[in-house]
Protein backbone atom coordinates (compact mmCIF):
# COMPACT_ATOMS: atom_id res chain seq x y z
CA UNK A 1 0.00 0.00 0.00
CA UNK A 2 1.14 3.84 -1.07
CA UNK A 3 2.23 5.37 1.83
CA UNK A 4 -0.74 7.66 3.30
CA UNK A 5 -0.08 11.47 4.13
CA UNK A 6 -1.02 11.55 7.43
CA UNK A 7 -3.55 14.72 8.37
CA UNK A 8 -4.10 16.25 11.25
CA UNK A 9 -7.25 18.51 12.09
CA UNK A 10 -5.64 20.71 14.51
CA UNK A 11 -1.58 21.97 13.90
CA UNK A 12 0.07 19.54 15.82
CA UNK A 13 2.25 21.35 18.22
CA UNK A 14 5.50 20.98 17.97
CA UNK A 15 8.16 22.03 20.11
CA UNK A 16 9.81 25.07 18.30
CA UNK A 17 10.95 26.62 21.09
CA UNK A 18 14.97 26.42 22.32
CA UNK A 19 15.06 25.76 25.57
CA UNK A 20 18.11 26.68 26.38
CA UNK A 21 19.99 24.22 27.88
CA UNK A 22 23.68 24.74 29.75
CA UNK A 23 26.83 23.00 31.10
CA UNK A 24 25.58 23.41 35.05
CA UNK A 25 29.33 22.73 35.87
CA UNK A 26 30.46 26.11 34.04
CA UNK A 27 27.59 27.99 35.18
CA UNK A 28 28.19 26.68 38.91
CA UNK A 29 31.90 27.06 38.82
CA UNK A 30 32.37 23.30 39.67
CA UNK A 31 36.06 22.00 38.20
CA UNK A 32 36.09 18.39 40.13
CA UNK A 33 33.36 16.20 40.14
CA UNK A 34 34.07 14.35 43.31
CA UNK A 35 33.08 10.64 42.53
CA UNK A 36 32.60 10.39 46.04
CA UNK A 37 28.84 11.93 46.12
CA UNK A 38 27.06 9.21 44.85
CA UNK A 39 23.91 11.62 45.52
CA UNK A 40 25.22 14.60 42.89
CA UNK A 41 26.33 12.12 40.38
CA UNK A 42 22.85 10.45 40.57
CA UNK A 43 21.12 13.40 38.89
CA UNK A 44 22.73 12.61 35.70
CA UNK A 45 21.86 8.74 35.32
CA UNK A 46 18.66 7.21 34.22
CA UNK A 47 16.90 4.96 35.97
CA UNK A 48 18.82 2.21 35.30
CA UNK A 49 21.99 3.63 35.80
CA UNK A 50 22.78 4.21 32.47
CA UNK A 51 25.01 8.02 31.88
CA UNK A 52 22.44 10.33 30.69
CA UNK A 53 23.67 12.20 27.10
CA UNK A 54 24.54 15.62 26.23
CA UNK A 55 22.29 16.06 24.61
CA UNK A 56 19.79 15.81 27.31
CA UNK A 57 21.77 17.27 30.25
CA UNK A 58 23.31 20.12 28.33
CA UNK A 59 26.62 19.59 30.08
CA UNK A 60 30.14 20.66 27.78
CA UNK A 61 31.78 18.19 26.30
CA UNK A 62 34.97 18.41 28.87
CA UNK A 63 32.86 18.35 31.86
CA UNK A 64 31.11 14.94 30.24
CA UNK A 65 33.80 13.47 30.02
CA UNK A 66 35.34 14.15 33.69
CA UNK A 67 31.69 13.49 34.88
CA UNK A 68 31.74 9.78 33.23
CA UNK A 69 35.16 9.46 35.26
CA UNK A 70 33.40 10.20 38.09
CA UNK A 71 30.58 7.60 37.66
CA UNK A 72 32.48 5.17 37.28
CA UNK A 73 34.87 5.60 39.63
CA UNK A 74 31.51 5.71 42.20
CA UNK A 75 31.28 2.64 40.35
CA UNK A 76 33.98 0.72 41.19
CA UNK A 77 33.95 1.30 45.36
CA UNK A 78 29.95 0.07 45.03
CA UNK A 79 28.78 3.97 45.54
CA UNK A 80 26.81 3.51 43.12
CA UNK A 81 24.89 0.30 40.90
CA UNK A 82 26.40 -1.16 37.18
CA UNK A 83 23.06 -2.34 36.94
CA UNK A 84 19.93 -0.90 38.34
CA UNK A 85 15.97 -1.44 37.53
CA UNK A 86 15.00 1.43 39.93
CA UNK A 87 17.82 3.89 41.02
CA UNK A 88 15.19 6.40 41.08
CA UNK B 1 55.47 13.80 45.28
CA UNK B 2 51.40 13.25 44.10
CA UNK B 3 48.72 13.07 46.22
CA UNK B 4 46.56 10.45 46.11
CA UNK B 5 43.60 9.11 47.57
CA UNK B 6 42.48 5.60 48.47
CA UNK B 7 39.15 4.59 49.40
CA UNK B 8 39.06 0.68 50.61
CA UNK B 9 36.03 -1.75 51.94
CA UNK B 10 36.59 -4.29 54.24
CA UNK B 11 34.26 -7.53 54.95
CA UNK B 12 31.89 -6.37 57.31
CA UNK B 13 32.50 -9.61 60.03
CA UNK B 14 35.17 -7.50 61.01
CA UNK B 15 35.33 -6.25 64.93
CA UNK B 16 35.80 -2.55 65.03
CA UNK B 17 39.99 -3.59 66.44
CA UNK B 18 40.29 -5.82 63.53
CA UNK B 19 39.05 -2.82 61.45
CA UNK B 20 41.35 -0.69 63.06
CA UNK B 21 44.42 -3.42 62.66
CA UNK B 22 43.80 -3.35 58.96
CA UNK B 23 43.51 0.28 58.25
CA UNK B 24 46.54 0.87 60.56
CA UNK B 25 49.02 -2.35 58.70
CA UNK B 26 48.24 0.14 55.36
CA UNK B 27 48.67 3.45 57.09
CA UNK B 28 52.46 1.80 58.14
CA UNK B 29 52.98 0.68 54.77
CA UNK B 30 52.94 4.19 53.30
CA UNK B 31 54.46 5.92 56.03
CA UNK B 32 57.39 3.21 56.14
CA UNK B 33 58.15 4.12 52.08
CA UNK B 34 58.64 7.67 53.09
CA UNK B 35 54.54 8.43 52.76
CA UNK B 36 53.36 11.25 54.58
CA UNK B 37 49.40 10.82 55.39
CA UNK B 38 47.49 14.10 54.98
CA UNK B 39 43.89 12.50 55.87
CA UNK B 40 41.89 9.95 57.11
CA UNK B 41 38.50 9.55 57.06
CA UNK B 42 35.94 6.42 58.94
CA UNK B 43 32.66 6.33 56.61
CA UNK B 44 31.76 3.51 58.85
CA UNK B 45 29.72 0.56 57.50
CA UNK B 46 28.01 1.14 54.50
CA UNK B 47 25.79 -0.57 52.02
CA UNK B 48 27.31 -1.39 48.94
CA UNK B 49 24.81 -0.98 45.77
CA UNK B 50 25.85 -4.31 44.48
CA UNK B 51 26.97 -7.51 45.95
CA UNK B 52 31.27 -7.84 46.23
CA UNK B 53 32.28 -11.07 47.23
CA UNK B 54 28.84 -12.10 48.17
CA UNK B 55 28.67 -9.55 50.42
CA UNK B 56 26.16 -7.11 50.51
CA UNK B 57 27.91 -4.12 53.15
CA UNK B 58 30.99 -3.13 53.86
CA UNK B 59 33.55 -0.99 56.14
CA UNK B 60 34.35 2.06 53.80
CA UNK B 61 37.93 4.15 54.57
CA UNK B 62 39.12 6.54 53.32
CA UNK B 63 43.26 7.69 53.23
CA UNK B 64 44.61 10.61 51.58
CA UNK B 65 48.38 10.70 50.98
CA UNK B 66 51.55 12.12 49.54
CA UNK B 67 53.48 9.38 48.60
CA UNK B 68 56.11 9.24 45.59
CA UNK B 69 54.43 7.16 42.61
CA UNK B 70 56.68 3.91 42.79
CA UNK B 71 54.82 2.65 45.86
CA UNK B 72 51.33 2.67 44.43
CA UNK B 73 52.11 -0.36 42.66
CA UNK B 74 53.21 -2.45 46.42
CA UNK B 75 50.21 -0.53 48.28
CA UNK B 76 48.06 -2.19 45.87
CA UNK B 77 49.60 -5.36 45.96
CA UNK B 78 49.20 -5.85 50.08
CA UNK B 79 45.44 -4.71 49.69
CA UNK B 80 45.13 -7.61 46.71
CA UNK B 81 46.81 -10.07 49.37
CA UNK B 82 44.85 -9.00 52.46
CA UNK B 83 41.68 -11.07 52.37
CA UNK B 84 39.62 -8.40 54.84
CA UNK B 85 39.72 -6.24 51.69
CA UNK B 86 37.59 -6.05 49.25
CA UNK B 87 37.81 -3.52 47.21
CA UNK B 88 39.82 -0.74 46.69
CA UNK B 89 40.61 2.35 44.61
CA UNK B 90 43.26 4.49 44.51
CA UNK B 91 42.78 7.76 42.74
CA UNK B 92 45.89 10.54 41.84
CA UNK B 93 44.14 14.02 42.89
CA UNK B 94 45.43 16.53 40.57
CA UNK B 95 45.15 20.47 40.43
CA UNK B 96 41.42 20.61 40.48
CA UNK B 97 40.93 17.66 42.86
CA UNK B 98 43.64 19.05 45.75
CA UNK B 99 41.82 22.07 45.95
CA UNK B 100 38.18 20.46 46.34
CA UNK B 101 39.84 18.27 48.91
CA UNK B 102 41.16 20.99 50.64
CA UNK B 103 37.67 22.53 50.23
CA UNK B 104 35.87 18.95 51.86
CA UNK B 105 38.57 18.98 54.88
CA UNK B 106 37.82 22.35 56.17
CA UNK B 107 34.09 21.85 55.93
CA UNK B 108 34.89 18.24 57.74
CA UNK B 109 36.51 20.05 60.88
CA UNK B 110 33.72 22.59 61.35
CA UNK B 111 31.69 19.79 61.23
CA UNK B 112 32.81 17.65 63.75
CA UNK B 113 33.71 20.92 66.05
CA UNK B 114 30.02 21.88 65.93
CA UNK B 115 29.37 18.26 66.88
Amino acid sequence: MAKTDIKYLSPVDVELKNQNKYCRFKKMGINYIDYKDPEFLMRFLNEQGKILPRRITGNSLKFQRRLAVSVKRARQIALLPYVADNLK
Amino acid sequence: MNTYETVFIMNPVLSDDQVKETVKKFVDHIKANKGTITQEENWGLKKLKYTIQKKKTGFYYLIEFQADGKIINDLEVEFKRDERVIRWQTVKLEKFALEYAERRKKKMSTNTKAN
